[in-house]
């Protein structure tokens, strides 16, 4: 009894550290209509920052929270920064471009605080004055725990008090409710979304710098708590400060209890409870209905054309890859036997985004899914390559298929959200289900056969599969199906009203895109020789996003264009360079802000502009 | 073409928190029928023919289509069954050309959108063709809709909801944004296919011309109630309808 009692404390605990990052996240959202991935980086420099400070200010009580306080702040500076310098030029942006331009902020912070602080995990200071522990019920309870509990109901407080009896606070919510009416009634949008910024940054930075007497500061802690703010927020309902509040117990409880029932897939469980929440909530326990539906890349969608001679060319350019090995090296063909297979991850994305209008953050949960179908295949059962390679895309599709079914119920940031759950889903069994997948250390020696274990060998093998899938998916996208896709991303009312059943159009797109994905992974685990579970986690997902990206929404050519020049860039430029995330980081912002079509989209408008001149 | 194309719609209520949109609305829709659904802003128009499509659900009442009831049924369903829609504010495939999104609804009247193979630019080509040109809008065929003047939407819609074949046509202010020469022509045409396809159609119009000239009939909606029916003679007369339109001066 005692014990479950401290269990749901230190549940109560984490619920406050959750609300203050998700709270942070939350008022961001619902001024600015940004998902911010930023904000777990805001979170880990409030660390960091408090980390130094404390270090150096921190032997007594008042120093302590001073530093704590000016870590937060110094968080908080860094949002409005960033307000300033990115977010201001992307509200109207397709919510493709926000996500990615604030991820690019992530591996940008990422390098930057690996550079000053470095890649060793720092352990902090106890707090003064809180370090011992208190007797409940005859079991030990940190004391500093207990500050945190009290904390959690004060910030929310306090965040009530601002909003509901200050002028400031006001304006906020006003600009929650519409945005272009505060403007038109003379609010100055910019000061405010700035001081937001501010505001959602700083709370971030001190959840961070209050765990620095908890845990040790590191750098995989933005992620983590980025994923896990986002859970709390769309269960709580995005914009919602109490939803929030209210989330962040049900999941502070539901991580302390599901540690001692299912101790193997407490991770797991967070994400099924968001997906289940979703699905018969569809905003979240305390979130409304969005107004204004959230931007449609369908504004900048012109007419898909297959494009004069684009056969041909497809043809050519097959037969120039398929003569390569004639003149080039082993190194060289590796790093094409990649770039073929990260084309066809990249085209399989763009299906679901450039067709169906369908922003899916857990793409590689798919891509890894076939590389973990064929390697345990190999593993397990000892199967032959042919048939571990054809399981590939069956064993994706078949997660996709599942996956899709409650994804496709939603649709804008919660499709998003919502393929960001599966793909933590599916990553975290990976990654805990030891005995079957080998957690971390992922699964070895999955070769191929001799007569496919050259490099020139296995580099046709690859080129010719991932070509015969491509070709099927471009026909696919030329297709009745590609185009009823087409329908429902540019008016789905319309369409159902003309009988298209458009979710049903959208769960085979996922479906189908999936199993493309898992026969890109079965071919990258044969080309690897290995497969860890790394191949499934968040930072593939975003590189597939951004080789769409890279290549442009809008043509068919473009993933493969984007892919190639990615994996160039990646292999051969990034490598280079310790900082080679800083330099993604950049890249990726840049093409967000500069050249929102891609390099395909760049291209024809180029040319359209010369024919336009002759 | 079925014998009876018969839509009854029998005391549908439609509320949004305390406000009754629809309250009360009966009518009955036959082949031949052009019905013209009228009253000021916000008299419930709109969400009547919601009601109808299925894009709303009434809080009671029913709609039947030749004694088949359709609500509760998806929209898509009741397409199916015949009950065509254009939209006030035109929705097309925007990044679509013309004649593709009519081909759309040609195939999706073929339940052929699952293909995975044969492109569907050359699907249904020719008979999407006929149609446009049934509207005037055959020589814009293959320009992307998403450029195209309001009023030409106006008229891709009309084609696209014929391509459906629908017994029941339910058109949403179907000349708002034309020319006062351009609304006669799309009136006479509607009109026209009312005879040829033994059509029923139920339209809203907030021009007057447009309403007395090409109706058979007319109901009239105040704040979510009918207040009159009749053959626009009869309705032009009705003491109450002059005074909803004139303003209330008993």
């Amino acid at each position: 009894m005692s014990f479950l009692l401290v269990q749901a404390l230190s549940g109560l605990a984490t619920a406050a550290t959750l609300f203050l990052v998700s709270s942070g996240l939350t008022i961001v959202f619902g001024v600015t209509r940004i998902v911010n991935f930023a904000h777990g980086s805001f979170y880990m420099l409030g660390a960091y920052l408090g980390w130094s400070l404390v270090e150096r200010f921190g032997t007594g009580v008042g120093g302590f929270w001073a530093s704590v306080v000016a870590a937060a702040l110094g968080a908080g500076a860094l949002g409005a920064l960033m307000e300033v310098a990115l977010l201001r030029r992307l509200y109207r942006s397709p919510e493709l471009f926000q996500l990615l331009g604030t991820f690019g902020v992530v591996l940008v912070l990422q390098d930057a605080a690996s550079w000053i602080w470095g890649s060793e995990d720092l352990l902090g200071r106890r707090a003064p004055g809180l370090k011992g522990s208190v007797e409940i019920l005859g079991q030990p309870f940190p004391l500093y725990d207990l500050m945190l509990i009290g904390l959690g109901p004060l910030v929310l407080g306090l965040l009530w008090l601002l909003f509901n009896r200050t002028r400031w606070g006001t304006l906020v919510r006003a600009a929650t409710q519409d945005r272009d009416m505060a403007s038109a009634l003379g609010v100055d949008p910019a000061r405010l979304f700035t001081g937001v910024l501010f505001l959602g940054s700083a709370l971030a930075g001190l959840g961070g710098a209050l765990q620095v007497p908890r845990e040790a500061v590191n750098l995989h802690m933005d992620m983590a708590i980025v994923v896990e703010a986002f859970v709390v927020v769309v269960v709580g309902g995005m914009g919602s400060l109490t939803g929030a509040f209210l989330a962040s117990l049900l999941i502070g409880q539901l991580q302390a209890f599901g540690i001692l029932v299912f101790p193997q897939i407490t991770l797991v469980l967070v994400f099924l409870f968001m997906a289940v929440v979703l699905v018969l909530r569809p905003h979240g326990l305390m979130g409304r209905a969005e107004e204004t539906p959230p931007t449609a890349p369908a504004a900048l969608a012109p007419p898909l054309t297959a494009g004069r001679g684009a056969g041909w060319g497809a043809a050519l350019l097959l037969a120039a890859l398929a003569l390569v090995p004639l003149v080039a090296g082993d190194y060289a063909l590796i790093v094409l036997t990649e770039m073929v297979i990260l084309a066809l991850l990249a085209a399989s994305l763009h299906l679901l985004i450039g067709l169906g209008g369908l922003v899916s953050f857990g793409h590689a949960a798919w891509f890894g899914l076939g590389a973990y179908g064929a390697a345990l295949l190999v593993k397990h059962l000892g199967a032959p390559m042919p048939l571990a390679l054809a399981a590939a895309p069956l064993v994706a599709g078949i997660g996709a298929l599942i996956a899709g079914w409650f994804c496709v119920r939603r649709s804008g940031l919660y499709f998003a959200m919502l393929t960001l759950a599966f793909a933590q889903i599916v990553w975290s069994v990976t990654f805990q289900w030891y005995g079957f997948t080998g957690g971390d250390n992922g699964i070895v020696g999955v070769w191929p056969p001799p007569w496919a274990a050259g490099k020139a060998a296995y580099y046709w093998l690859t080129l010719g599969l991932c070509a015969g899938a491509l070709a099927l998916l471009r026909r696919a996208a030329f297709a009745p199906f590609g185009y009823a896709l087409r329908a429902g991303r540019d008016s789905a009312l319309r369409a159902e009203s003309v009988g298209i059943d458009v979710r049903r159009h959208q769960w085979l797109a996922f479906a189908l895109a999936g199993s493309a994905a898992g026969l890109a992974g079965g071919l990258y685990a044969f080309s690897k020789g290995s497969v860890f579970p790394t191949l499934m986690a968040v930072p593939v997902s975003v590189d597939a996003l951004v080789m769409v990206l890279m290549g442009g929404i809008q043509t068919v050519a473009g993933p493969l264009a984007g892919a190639a020049v990615f994996h160039l860039l990646e292999a051969e430029v990034m490598r280079m360079t310790e900082l080679w995330r800083l330099a993604l980081g950049l890249v990726i912002v840049a093409l967000v802000l500069l050249f929102p079509k891609g390099i395909v989209g760049f291209l024809a408008d180029v040319l359209a502009d010369r024919r336009r001149r002759a | 073409m079925s014998a009876a194309n018969r839509l009854e719609v029998r005391d549908l209520h439609r509320s949004f928190g305390g406000v009754r949109a629809v309250s009360g609305v009966s009518f009955t829709l036959e082949s031949g029928d052009l019905l013209a659904l009228i009253g000021p802003n916000g008299a419930g128009k709109s969400t009547c023919f919601n009601l109808l499509n299925g894009q709303l659900r009434p809080d009671a009442g029913s709609v039947r289509l030749d004694g088949a009831e359709l609500v509760g049924l998806p929209p898509r369903r009741i397409w199916a069954l015949g009950v065509g829609r254009t939209f006030q504010i035109t929705a097309t495939f925007a990044s679509m050309t013309v004649a593709e999104n009519v081909q759309m609804v040609l195939l999706s009247r073929a339940r052929r959108l699952f293909g995975l193979w044969r492109p569907a630019s050359a699907c249904f080509r020719d008979e999407a063709l006929a149609l446009l040109a049934r509207v005037g809008m055959d020589a814009q065929a293959d320009r992307p809709c998403g450029v195209l003047a309001y009023g030409d939407l106006k008229r891709v819609e009309l084609a696209m909801a014929l391509a459906g074949d629908p017994k029941i046509l339910l058109m949403d202010e179907p000349t708002a944004g034309m020319a006062p020469f351009e609304r006669l022509e799309l009136m006479a045409l509607t009109a026209s296919l009312v005879r040829e396809r033994g059509l029923a159609v139920l339209f809203t119009e907030h021009d007057m011309d447009v309403v007395f000239g090409h109706a058979t009939r007319v109901l009239v909606l105040d704040r979510g109630r009918p207040i009159a029916e009749g053959t626009p003679e009869s309705v032009r007369a009705d003491a109450r309808v002059q005074s909803v339109y004139l303003g209330d001066e008993a």
